[in-house]
């Protein structure tokens, strides 16, 4: 056997491709299932501790101060651990799913929060003046003019983050929740084989690929001509 | 001032402090109907503080600013009702950037005035067409120039059919050729009967258009009255020191 068909029977055995494409598969729908309710839940949350940030309630701000800085200072995988194997112990358990979309959405919200609030910060003032000098409230303002600017300005970062915490669906393969990676080292520990780890690696470019580059394209699209 | 014509804006005893410098001392201002009232000064001298007090985007110390007789400092007054009556020119413009300049225009006429979008976009596009810009309706701020972006920014004051506007150091962010097309506005608007506060360097705009000119100095009013008197007969030193370094320029 020489070296090349050595490298094909560790990485791409076709029989083994066939036999665990639809476990893979599988794995492909849990993930985008579990990346599109992170996104959704960790975005809409992160939004709302920006906005409710912008009230500049002192006490309310240093918690939020401080659960996002906690959030963004522990490695992911040791928040879903404490979750799922710690808050048994306090008679609450919750379901690996849900364990996962749980934990990665407040890390998500956590960051999402800290660019969005940056984002607001980098309106000019003279956008809330004339807007208030026209009348309009706080809300308002916020809404019709502060936010549709801080959001535009705020693509690119919140796009490269999301990506970022999305691929950290794959940590849901150390409590069984049944996506990607887990789906993978599930076969190669039955195959004993490598291939479909590289099935799994294959999986997450075709999925992420088309999600940096509409990142690239809002980017652009999202940029408007300024003075 | 006529006696007839009771003041429509009455700014009276405002003190503002920002930490321990106070940058209004008790300011007295009356501006009648119609009437288009110049403040002049050094900078620092607290002109577009007096102004910005006006409608509250600063808040005054203490003092009282009544317009059409509603007490603006009043907890039972709604603020942001009274902004739609007193219209703002800021010297940065502060279009919405994310808009069109029709969008600019009728934000407030749809969001705060709550007309429809139709009765909204009428009322804006006379607007613009008042300042002379219906064709560039469609236009971003960032494709207009700085003269169109004023212009569309008194547009979006007028708009909401304010009884005062205040003007911020309207044309003091503007390249000298553009000056001349937002001064003619301003002009159409004195003409209209607009009772305007104008905070400006534009003497000489300020000379022939004026009804009064306000000359301040370290948050106090030193010195007022007609334009003629304040520029060329000025009665206190400090006006007359004002006046002099102006022409030496």
């Amino acid at each position: 056997m020489n070296d090349w068909s050595r490298f094909v029977e560790a990485f791409f055995k076709s029989n083994l491709i066939e036999q665990y494409l639809p476990s893979i598969l599988q794995g492909v729908v849990t993930t985008i299932e579990i990346a599109l309710a992170v996104v959704v839940t960790g975005l809409a949350f992160g939004l709302a501790l920006a906005v409710v940030r912008s009230f500049e309630i002192r006490p309310l701000n240093v918690l939020i101060i401080i659960l996002v800085d906690i959030l963004r200072a522990l490695p992911p995988l040791v928040i879903v651990l404490i979750v799922y194997f710690g808050l048994p112990n306090v008679g609450v358990s919750i379901p690996s799913f849900a364990v996962l979309w749980l934990v990665l959405s407040l890390v998500l919200a956590a960051f999402a929060e800290e660019i969005f609030w940056a984002g607001i910060l980098s309106v000019p003032k003279g956008q809330w003046e004339a807007a208030r000098s026209t009348g309009l409230s706080f809300l308002g303002t916020l809404g019709y003019i502060v936010l549709p600017q801080a959001v535009r300005l705020t693509v690119p970062p919140i796009t490269n983050r999301t990506v970022a915490i999305t691929k950290n669906t794959a940590l849901g393969t150390v409590i069984g929740v049944p996506e990607i990676l887990n789906q993978a080292t599930t076969a190669q520990s039955f195959s004993g084989n490598a291939t479909p780890l590289m099935m799994g690696a294959l999986a997450y470019i075709i999925l992420f690929i088309p999600v940096v580059a509409l990142g690239r394209y809002l980017e652009t699209r999202f940029a408007w001509r300024r003075n | 001032m006529d006696a007839a014509r009771p003041p429509i804006l009455e700014v009276r005893g405002l003190r503002k402090s920002f930490g321990h410098s106070e940058v209004l001392r008790g300011i007295d201002l009356a501006v009648a109907p119609q009437e288009m009232v110049f403040i002049i000064g050094p900078s620092g001298s607290g002109k577009s503080t007096l102004l910005r007090c006006c409608n509250r985007l600063e808040e005054p110390t203490s003092g009282a600013v009544h317009l059409g007789g509603v007490d603006l400092m009043a907890p039972s007054t709604d603020i942001n009702a009274m902004r739609r009556k007193i219209g703002m020119v800021f010297q940065s413009f502060n279009l919405y950037p994310h808009m069109t300049a029709l969008g600019n225009v009728t934000l407030a006429l749809r969001k705060v005035a709550a007309r429809s979008r139709t009765d909204a976009e009428t009322l804006g596009m006379a607007a613009l067409d008042r300042v002379g810009l219906a064709a560039k309706a469609k236009s971003y701020p960032g494709e207009l120039s700085g003269g169109q972006q004023q212009r569309v920014a008194i547009a979006r004051a007028l708009a909401l059919e304010p009884t005062v506007m205040l003007f911020d150091e309207p044309t003091s962010a503007l390249d000298p050729e553009l000056v001349g097309s937002v001064l003619a506005v301003m002009r159409e608007l004195k003409a209209a009967g607009m009772t305007m506060l104008v905070v400006s360097h534009e003497m000489r705009f300020a000379r022939d258009a004026a009804d009064r000119v306000i000359f301040m100095d370290h948050g106090v009013i030193v010195e007022e009255g007609a334009p003629d008197q304040i520029f060329a007969k000025p009665r206190e030193a400090r006006t007359r020191a004002f006046i002099a370094g102006l022409t030496r320029s």
